[in-house]
């Protein structure tokens, strides 16, 4: 899908390469427009949610460079030569897909608003954490805020993936 | 939430981005990875003019280590650190200390330096650079100079660093194998700041024998720590609390208060099961 004609960039306007969801871009933002901005307002990808917009709350929680990272608190034109990954890239990724099947099977989202952040972060731990107990899902966690107080479901799915994934050698593979 | 206008500049050499901060007159802030100033911009308490990107900086990303020393980039992030990606002067302490900074999603961008120069006075690097009497490496127009971590910190969110420098690096002592440490944090929430802070290192092999009372409200304080390790010696806490600038009686000097009691109790734990 192409996304519809950009709104026009005010204000003094840097040009920056960007690679968004697998396309490499040429774009042209405003310094002080973050990148949850960039990414909403400029590609119409909606799926980025904003909470707080002080690095807080975790719902605008996206990869960058194939790392968790806020998108409201750093600007768009900073992120010259990354890559981002917004949650409408995760459909064929097979960690994101037992995710979100965890993640319906365990009740793990009401509204719905904190999920992208929320998987962004549970992608992280099932990767990088794969011998992760409960105990240290939550503090990861800490940093992603859900107010539908869906947190048990969530830490449960996310246990539930750790746990299809756990070998003797404490290994971790999609 | 949006943060008014400034102007970008992803600078190329030290000696341009000390140039554009000379120029711009306190008007032009050094960006980091941006995870203090970005939401402080957010909410519109810094507005700056210019902001002079220093993350690609070569001089800020070298990391090298000897047999004494270990000396980051300014540029390394929380992230490297809690992974181990660059080398340990402190036997675990930095590893542990980063892993609790804020939230795995700040720790991927925000940086040793940065944090040293926001000198948020409940952050953590600001705090535990004194007790391990690290070495502030600072660049600025007229070259380098190194700050003892102890003179860091004028106050909260003030240190020595001038508008025109930028820190290159820490160098940090290494400790030996005989080295243990301690710190412990009240927080109200896993990645918070820290309400009260302490922590105690003790290396026989380097008579090293130090003690931190931090998040305060101004700059950390670093002690003779042998009278709170042996057995606890209320009245040399009391004078230390004090000295850190916390008020007797106050609900602020009795969290650290148990903070520095609990560390200490850390401390002599671990010297208990392997001395």
């Amino acid at each position: 899908m192409n996304p519809p004609e950009s709104l026009p960039v005010q204000g003094d306007a840097a040009t920056l390469e960007i690679t968004v969801n697998g396309k490499p871009l040429r774009v042209t933002v405003e310094p002080r427009t973050h990148l949850a901005d960039f990414l909403r307002e400029q590609r119409h990808l909606t799926g980025t949610n904003l909470g707080c917009e002080q690095g807080v709350c975790g719902a605008c929680t996206l990869m960058v460079d194939g790392q968790p990272m806020r998108s409201c608190i750093v600007p768009a034109v900073a992120c010259a030569g990354a890559v981002v990954r917004t949650i409408e890239d995760f459909d064929d990724d097979p960690w994101m897909t037992e995710l979100r099947a965890a993640f319906t099977a365990e009740h793990a989202l009401q509204c719905g608003f904190c999920t992208p952040g929320m998987l962004a972060t549970a992608r992280d731990i099932v990767t990088r954490l794969p011998a992760a107990d409960d105990d240290r899902v939550r503090l990861e966690l800490a940093g992603n805020l859900c107010r539908c107080t869906g947190y048990a479901g969530i830490v449960r799915a996310i246990r539930r993936v750790l746990d299809a994934h756990r070998t003797p050698g404490g290994d971790a593979r999609p | 939430m949006k943060a008014a206008r400034y102007a970008y500049v992803s600078a190329e050499s030290v000696a341009q981005a000390c140039g554009l901060l000379h120029d711009g007159g306190g008007m032009a802030k050094v960006l980091g990875g941006g995870q203090s100033l970005g939401p402080m911009m957010n909410l519109r308490l810094v507005q700056p003019e210019l902001l002079v990107d220093v993350r690609a900086l070569a001089a800020l990303n070298q990391c090298s280590a000897t047999a004494d020393a270990v000396t980051l980039g300014a540029a390394t992030t929380h992230a490297a650190i809690e992974d181990g990606k660059v080398d340990d002067a402190t036997q675990g302490l930095m590893p542990f200390v980063a892993s609790a900074i804020a939230y795995r999603a700040i720790r991927n961008r925000g940086t040793l330096g940065g944090s040293l120069a926001h000198a948020d006075p409940s952050a953590d690097w600001v705090n535990l650079m004194p007790l391990l009497d690290a070495q502030i490496v600072v660049l600025g127009p007229t070259g380098e100079r190194t700050v003892r971590a102890a003179d860091w910190m004028l106050g909260a969110f003030t240190t020595v660093l001038r508008d025109d420098e930028l820190i290159s690096a820490v160098r940090i002592d290494r400790l030996s194998e005989r080295a243990r440490w301690s710190y412990y944090k009240v927080q109200r929430k896993a990645g918070e700041y820290a309400d009260a802070l302490a922590g105690f290192v003790s290396d026989p092999l380097r008579a090293v024998c130090r003690g931190l009372i931090g998040a305060t409200d101004g700059r950390p304080h670093v002690f003779a720590a042998e009278p709170l390790l042996g057995r606890w010696d209320a009245d040399y806490a009391h004078t230390q609390l004090r000295a850190a600038g916390l008020k007797a009686d106050t609900y602020e000097y009795r969290i650290h208060a148990v903070a520095l009691e609990r560390a200490a109790a850390q401390l002599r734990q671990k010297f208990a099961v392997a001395p």
